[in-house]
């Protein structure tokens, strides 16, 4: 089995993140988006590791998870205090940080 | 030829001279420091302490006539003034019979112009601020007649000149009082810049300010440094002694209260350029080209002040214009060199005691006539102010030189010096214009004499009641009448061999283009013209406004055009520089600080604009960039770019 599948697999969810970031306007779905990308990201990490035959990879998707672990905690408390204020989730929305 | 000069130091009482200077300098303080509490009695703390520094001066020039006449000097120096590496400038006083002669004059005409002011300024809420400017005046002329070296001069000399602007804008409501200080402050800076330069030269060449120094090493200087040196301490004096072309100062300062003009613009300040160059004598007479500038301008100036005067109708600016012309004179005469010093410093005091003694007078005629100065609106004044109408005429005897009246003595020997000159048209150039002048001066003050006190009453207020002033005033007036009487005569010999220590024993053989009892003839005769022609044109009196009149007239009456010369080419050029530096600096420097400023801030005015608030779009920019990133890299790693 050769690890290109992995890498391709790891492309299709990176632009599905990467879309779905773009076209959703729902703060909780772009969240989730972002995961994906994120976890496409390790995918690709721990093929890598796989292809050079080293544990450099392995050990970045541990600290790409655990940063991500940390900012879904930050993110999601931006998140609900938006929607208490606005009662809105929409990040069209949120906009009043402008010129 | 080459003496070596020498000051004795001082001994016995003579090592006490620094009070001559300490005492107003103290009296000044306490009255301007005081304030009002000093009110009451002020003016009699400032008459006594000059009357003090009068009597010391009586005491010491005692001593040093007692002196052997070799040394016949005092050097005291007191502290340590400036020491910054090589520059060594000791505070020191020197006491000798030339800088004796002025501590006399300053004192003994101060004393009385003094005693004078406390009545002229009986009703001036001021007087007690007038005294302490005045003290301080005195002191500061002591300072610089007494200083042993060129920076103690520049001391006293800059001393007198902010005396003399504090008191020509005493009264500083006037606008008019306010520029003229001005005027005669800025136009002293033109000439105190020369005399600064002449300084900086004596220490850049000879390392030293000391008179003795400086004139024992002229010998080492070239003729052109010495000759520059000597050019520059004249525009000193050309510039505190109202000379050509530095006049135009003067006769405005006549806005000053009177006693200010009879002191300081007649009878002292004024006469320091005279004292400079006498003081620097062995500088003018080591360069023949330095003496012939330094004549010319006495000749020019005095020719210059008599033809002003005589068109002008105010009463004091006849007599400032008159203190130019005069002041020429002694110019001429230090100009001439040899024994002319002495003529000059003669003319110098006898021209203290009627030019103080006419400008008081003019003053008392002032009060009696509430401070009109028209004298086509006098007249007839001789019936109701005795005392000043024959203390003004003995004044007026003695400035045309009647004989024996000091003026006589004194000027009439410079008109003889300048016929004196060695070069034949120098001779003639110069005693002719010396000549003129004399007919000139005999013309101008008997027009003023006899438009104030003769001729019909012309006076044009109602309920003028014209009186004598206060006895306060008139016994001033009285001993400086003595003075203008008795003085030519008792100083002609005297004071002339009293200052040969200073100016050498030069005794120049009478072999000039003309003989001396033709000079004396010659310029008895040009007075008695001029003073008859005066008569018998103003006898009658003169009509109250300005008449038509021809070209020489109406350039005198403006000054001779010296005032528009210095505002076209100095005042005018001077507006438009300024304008031109305001412009460019509104429009240039402020320009391009303002231009950036603007462009920064409208450039980030329209950059802020893509700050939008969509959050998608920024997401969009940075895949974007992340995509250019990640584009480059592969390109870098497929080996496109490179």
């Amino acid at each position: 089995m050769t690890p290109d599948y992995y890498l391709v697999l790891a492309t299709i969810l990176f632009t599905i993140g990467a879309t779905g970031v773009l076209i959703r306007r729902n703060a909780i779905v772009l969240f989730m988006c972002i995961e994906l990308m994120l976890n496409a990201a390790n995918l690709a990490l721990v093929t890598f590791s796989r292809i050079n035959g080293s544990l450099d990879g392995q050990i970045i998707s541990f600290f790409v998870m655990v940063v991500a672990a940390a900012e879904v905690v930050i993110g999601l408390a931006i998140i609900m205090s938006i929607f208490r204020t606005r009662r809105s989730a929409s990040v069209d929305d949120a906009n009043l940080l402008k010129y | 030829m080459e003496q070596t000069v020498e000051f004795a130091p001082a001994t016995g009482v003579l090592s006490l001279i620094w009070l001559l200077v300490a005492i107003p300098l103290a009296s000044a303080a306490v009255l301007l420091l005081l304030g009002r509490r000093a009110d009451k009695w002020g003016h009699w703390l400032g008459v006594l302490s000059v009357a003090a520094s009068f009597v010391l001066g009586l005491v010491f020039f005692a001593n040093l006539a007692g002196l052997e006449s070799g040394s016949r000097s005092a050097e005291l120096s007191l502290w340590e003034f400036i020491a910054v590496g090589k520059l060594q400038v000791d505070f020191g006083l020197l006491f000798d019979p030339l800088s004796g002669v002025f501590v006399l004059l300053i004192t003994g005409v101060g004393s009385l112009i003094h005693l004078y002011a406390v009545g002229y300024m009986e009703h001036d809420p001021g007087r007690r601020r007038f005294f302490g400017y005045f003290n301080l005046f005195v002191a500061a002329m002591l300072l610089l007649v007494l200083g042993n070296n060129y920076v103690m001069l520049y001391f006293g000399w800059e001393g007198v000149g902010l005396a003399s602007y504090l008191l020509i804008s005493f009264w500083y409501t006037r606008p008019s009082a306010a520029t003229a200080g001005k005027k005669a402050f800025l136009m002293n800076r033109v000439g105190d810049a020369g005399l600064a330069i002449g300084i900086f030269i004596m220490f850049a060449t000879l390392g030293t300010t000391d008179y003795g120094a400086v004139f024992n090493g002229l010998s080492g200087l070239s003729a052109t440094t010495v000759l520059v040196l000597g050019l520059l301490l004249l525009i000193g004096a050309c510039g505190k002694s109202g000379q050509f072309p530095l006049q135009a100062w003067l006769p405005d300062a006549m806005e000053g209260p009177t006693p200010v003009s009879a002191l300081i613009h007649a009878a002292t300040m004024v006469t320091a350029g005279v004292y400079l160059i006498a003081r620097s004598n062995p500088v003018y007479t080591a360069n023949e080209t330095l003496q012939l500038v330094t004549v010319a301008v006495g000749a020019i100036t005095l020719l210059m002040g008599c033809i002003i005067g005589a068109a002008k109708d105010d009463i004091k600016r006849v007599l400032a214009w008159s203190t130019v012309s005069q002041i020429g004179y002694m110019f001429l005469g230090v100009g001439l060199g040899g024994g002319a010093y002495a003529l000059a410093i003669i003319h110098l005091l006898a021209h203290g005691f009627f030019k103080a003694n006419m400008f008081l007078g003019a003053g008392s005629v002032m009060h009696g006539m509430h401070d009109q100065v028209d004298i086509r609106r006098f007249g007839a004044l001789s019936k109701h102010m005795k005392i000043t109408w024959l203390t003004f005429a003995t004044g007026w005897l003695a400035i045309i030189g009647i004989p024996p009246l000091s003026g006589y003595f004194s000027k009439e020997p410079i008109i003889a010096a300048a016929f004196e000159r060695e070069v034949a048209w120098e001779a003639w150039v110069f005693g002719l214009a010396a000549l003129l002048g004399a007919g000139l001066t005999a013309f101008y003050m008997t027009r003023l004499f006899v438009l104030t006190f003769h001729g019909p009453a012309r006076w044009t207020e109602d309920n003028q009641h014209p009186h004598e002033s206060p006895l306060i005033m008139t016994i001033p007036l009285i001993l400086l009448a003595i003075g203008s009487v008795a003085a030519g005569w008792l100083m002609s010999t005297s004071v002339a061999d009293w200052l040969t220590p200073v100016f050498g024993a030069e005794q120049a053989e009478p072999h000039g283009v003309l003989s001396h009892t033709m000079i004396t003839i010659l310029s008895l005769v040009v007075t008695v013209i001029g003073a008859g022609l005066a008569w018998s044109l103003f006898r009658r009196g003169t009509a109250l406004e300005p008449q038509p009149a021809g070209v020489v007239v109406t350039a005198a009456r403006r000054n001779l055009y010296t005032d528009a010369f210095n505002e076209a080419v100095f005042e005018r050029p001077g507006i438009y520089l300024t304008r031109a530096l305001v412009f460019l600096d509104n429009k240039g420097v402020d320009g391009v600080v303002n231009g950036i400023a603007a462009a920064v801030g409208g450039g980030s005015g329209r950059l802020r604009r893509l700050q939008t608030g969509f959050v998608r779009s920024y997401a969009l920019s940075m895949l974007t960039g992340a995509m250019l990133v990640v584009g480059a890299f592969i390109a870098i790693q497929l080996g496109w770019l490179v």
